[in-house]
C-alpha cells in the first residue's frame, strides 16, 4: 500500500471521528434541553410469575389478577370484602379486639403498628355479618399484609366470636385464610387458639349449619391446621400456596429438593384437601351458589 | 433453685429421659397394643392400644421417640406422619363408643415435616383432631411426658385435664426454630427458650395447663418418683372426671380452651387466660 493513500484513510478516519463526537455532543444537548417529564413510582407492576409490569389500574380493576399470566396477587382483607359481599350490607364485629404483647416479646409492639398502619386495620382478622346476593352470612377475612396475617390470642378470639355468633344465629359461614400460621410472638398461647377456633367448629357442626372456607395464597401453619382445613366445603383459589410446613423446613429435613408444584393449589386438590380451585373472578358466583344450595327448601308436590 | 428454660429445654431431652412405652410398661401391665389408620398405614411414631388403671380399661395413645438408634428410626424421632394422628382418632373414637377413657402422652418434636406428610394431609389430619377431640364424649386426660412440639403435640393434646412433668416443655416452636426466626440464629436457642415461656412453669401460670406432675430429682435420674406421682394424679383425676355427666364434662372442656389468651378489648381490662 502507498505511503499517501495510507495517510488519507487516516485523515478520513480522523475526521469522521471527530464529526460523529459533535454530532452525539449536539444530540445530548439537545436532550437535556427537554423538560424531563414526571414518571410516578409505583405506577407499574411487576407480576410474581411471569414478570410482565402492568399497569396498576388495570391490575386494581382486574380484581388484582395478572392480564398476562392469570397470577392472582395478594389482596387485603378489605379488597376481598368489597369484592365478595353485596355493597352496603356488611356490619364490622369485634374491631376493638386488639393483641397486647403477653410474652414481652422484643419488637412486636412494632410489627403491630406497622400492621395497623399498612392495613387500616387494628388486626389481621375482619369479621362481621354481610349478605351475598342477599343471603346472610357471618364472614370473615384474614389479611396477609398484617403479619402475614398470623393468629394470635386477638385473631384467635375474633375468629371464635364469629363462629360462635354464626352459631348461635343459625347463619352459614364463610372464611377466607391468607396465612402463615400460628403467630410466634405469642408463643404458647397462639398455638392454644388452634384448638379454641376448631373446638369452636365441633359445635357449629353440630347445629348442622355450612361452612365453607376459602384458602387463599398463602394458607400454611396453624391457620392450615386449624380451622381452614374443617369446610364443610374447603375451596382453593386459584395460585395459592397451601400446606402445614413451610417448604424451607421440609428441604432442611428430607435434604432433598421438592417437586415442582409442591403445596400449590393444584397439589392440594390432587391430593384431596380441597373441594375444587377457583378463579378469584369465580369466587362471589361459585360461593353464591353453594349457599344457595343449603337453603332451606320445601318439597313441592 | 429454679432451672432455666433453656436448663429444662435441655433435661426434656435428656437421652437418659424414659419415653412413653417405658411410662406404659409402668403405669399399666396388660397394654394391648393397637395399629394403624385403616387408611394408608400403621404409624409407628404414635403408640396405642387398650390397658386397665385400678381395673378400669383405659385408651392409651402416646408419641414415642424410641430408646435405641433403631428404635429412634422405626418410631421416626417421635414425629407423627398424618396417618398417626389418624389413628390415634380411630383409637378415640372406639374408646368413645366403648366408654373407656382416654390418656394421651405427648412426647414429640413436631408433626413431620416431609413430602409425604403434605400429601397426606398433615394440616387436615391435625386439624380434625383439634375439633373432634373437643367434642368427644368420654373423658380425655393428657401429659406432656417430655416434648411438646407445636400443633403435632396439641393434635393428641385437647382434654379435660392436661398435665406436664416438671421437666418437660411445650412450644408453638423448638427454641432453635424460633431463633432462626427472631434473631436469624438458631445457635440463640438458649436466648429463645428463657423468652418463649415454654416451662411446665409458665405454662400453668398462663392457665395453658392444669397441673405439673413432680419429678424430684428429674425422671432421667429417677423415674419412678415421677411415674409414682403421675399414676397418683391419674388416678385422683379419672376419679373426678368420671364423676361428671357427658354433657358438664363437654361444657367444661370448651370453657377450659375457650379462655385462653391474652388479649385487649379496647374500652376495657386485658383479658386474662383463667380459670
Amino acid at each position: 500500500m502507498h505511503w499517501w493513500r495510507q495517510k488519507t484513510v487516516n485523515d478520513f478516519l480522523e475526521e469522521r471521528k471527530k464529526k460523529l463526537e459533535e454530532f452525539k455532543r449536539q444530540v445530548r444537548k439537545k436532550a437535556t434541553n427537554y423538560e424531563p417529564i414526571d414518571i410516578p413510582n409505583g405506577i407499574f407492576i411487576k407480576c410474581d410469575q411471569c414478570g410482565a409490569a402492568i399497569y396498576e389500574k388495570t391490575l386494581e380493576t382486574n380484581h388484582l389478577i395478572c392480564p398476562y399470566c392469570d397470577f392472582h396477587f395478594r389482596m387485603s382483607a378489605k379488597k376481598r370484602l368489597e369484592l365478595t359481599v353485596d355493597e352496603g350490607s356488611y356490619l364490622e364485629f369485634d374491631q376493638l379486639v386488639t393483641s397486647v404483647n403477653p410474652l414481652n416479646m422484643p419488637d412486636y409492639e412494632d410489627k403491630l403498628s406497622k400492621g395497623k398502619k399498612l392495613t387500616g386495620m387494628e388486626e389481621a382478622f375482619l369479621s362481621g355479618v354481610a349478605t351475598i346476593v342477599k343471603i346472610k352470612v357471618a364472614i370473615g377475612i384474614l389479611d396477609s399484609h398484617f403479619m402475614m396475617g398470623s393468629m394470635g390470642s386477638a385473631v384467635g378470639e375474633k375468629v371464635t366470636r364469629l363462629i360462635e355468633y354464626a352459631t348461635k344465629e343459625s347463619l352459614p359461614l364463610i372464611i377466607f385464610s391468607a396465612s402463615g400460621g400460628a403467630r410466634m410472638q405469642e408463643g404458647i398461647l397462639s398455638l392454644m387458639q388452634m384448638s379454641k377456633t376448631s373446638g369452636a367448629l365441633h359445635y357449629f357442626d353440630e347445629k348442622g349449619l355450612l361452612y365453607i372456607s376459602v384458602l387463599t395464597n398463602p394458607t400454611t401453619g396453624g391457620v392450615a391446621a386449624s380451622f381452614a382445613s374443617l369446610g364443610d366445603i374447603n375451596i382453593a383459589e386459584h395460585s395459592s400456596l397451601i400446606g402445614f410446613a413451610g417448604a424451607r423446613v421440609i428441604k432442611q429435613t428430607i435434604r432433598q429438593d421438592l417437586p415442582e408444584g409442591f403445596q400449590t393449589d393444584q397439589f392440594q386438590l390432587e391430593h384431596g384437601m380441597v373441594d375444587m380451585v377457583i378463579h378469584r373472578k369465580e369466587m362471589r358466583k361459585t360461593l353464591y351458589k353453594l349457599l344457595e344450595l343449603h337453603m332451606d327448601k320445601e318439597v313441592s308436590n | 433453685m429454679e432451672n432455666t428454660a433453656w436448663e429444662k429445654v435441655k433435661l426434656a431431652r435428656h437421652p437418659k429421659r424414659p419415653t412413653a412405652q417405658t411410662i406404659i410398661k409402668e403405669l399399666f401391665t396388660d397394654f394391648i397394643e393397637l395399629h394403624g389408620d385403616r387408611l394408608y398405614q400403621d404409624d409407628r411414631a404414635i403408640i396405642g392400644g387398650i390397658a386397665t388403671f385400678n381395673g378400669i380399661p383405659m385408651t392409651v395413645i402416646a408419641e414415642e421417640k424410641g430408646v435405641t438408634t433403631e428404635e429412634k428410626i422405626r418410631h421416626n424421632f417421635g414425629m407423627p406422619h398424618p396417618e398417626g394422628y389418624r389413628k390415634a382418632l380411630r383409637l378415640m373414637k372406639q374408646a368413645e363408643k366403648f366408654k373407656r377413657p382416654i390418656l394421651c402422652i405427648i412426647d414429640t418434636p413436631g408433626a413431620y415435616p416431609g413430602i409425604g406428610a403434605e400429601e397426606r394431609g398433615q394440616a387436615s389430619a391435625i386439624a380434625t383432631n383439634l375439633k373432634e377431640m373437643m367434642g368427644l364424649k368420654t373423658p380425655i386426660l393428657i401429659v406432656v411426658l417430655s416434648e411438646g412440639g407445636s400443633g403435632g403435640a396439641l393434635a393428641i393434646g385437647v382434654g379435660d385435664h392436661v398435665m406436664m412433668f416438671e421437666n418437660s416443655i411445650y412450644a408453638i416452636l423448638s427454641p432453635e426454630g424460633y431463633a432462626s426466626i427472631i434473631y436469624k440464629d438458631s445457635q440463640k436457642a438458649d436466648v429463645a427458650a428463657n423468652l418463649m415461656k415454654l416451662t411446665a412453669q409458665d405454662l400453668f401460670a398462663y392457665h395453658v395447663i392444669d397441673e405439673i406432675i413432680p419429678e424430684s430429682k428429674g425422671l432421667h435420674i429417677d423415674p419412678d418418683y415421677g411415674i409414682k406421682a403421675l399414676n397418683k394424679a391419674l388416678n385422683q383425676r379419672l376419679k373426678q372426671v368420671t364423676k361428671l355427666t357427658i354433657e358438664e364434662l363437654l361444657k367444661k372442656r370448651y370453657a377450659k380452651f375457650r379462655q385462653m389468651g391474652i388479649y385487649l378489648e379496647q374500652g376495657e381490662e386485658t383479658h386474662e387466660s383463667s380459670t
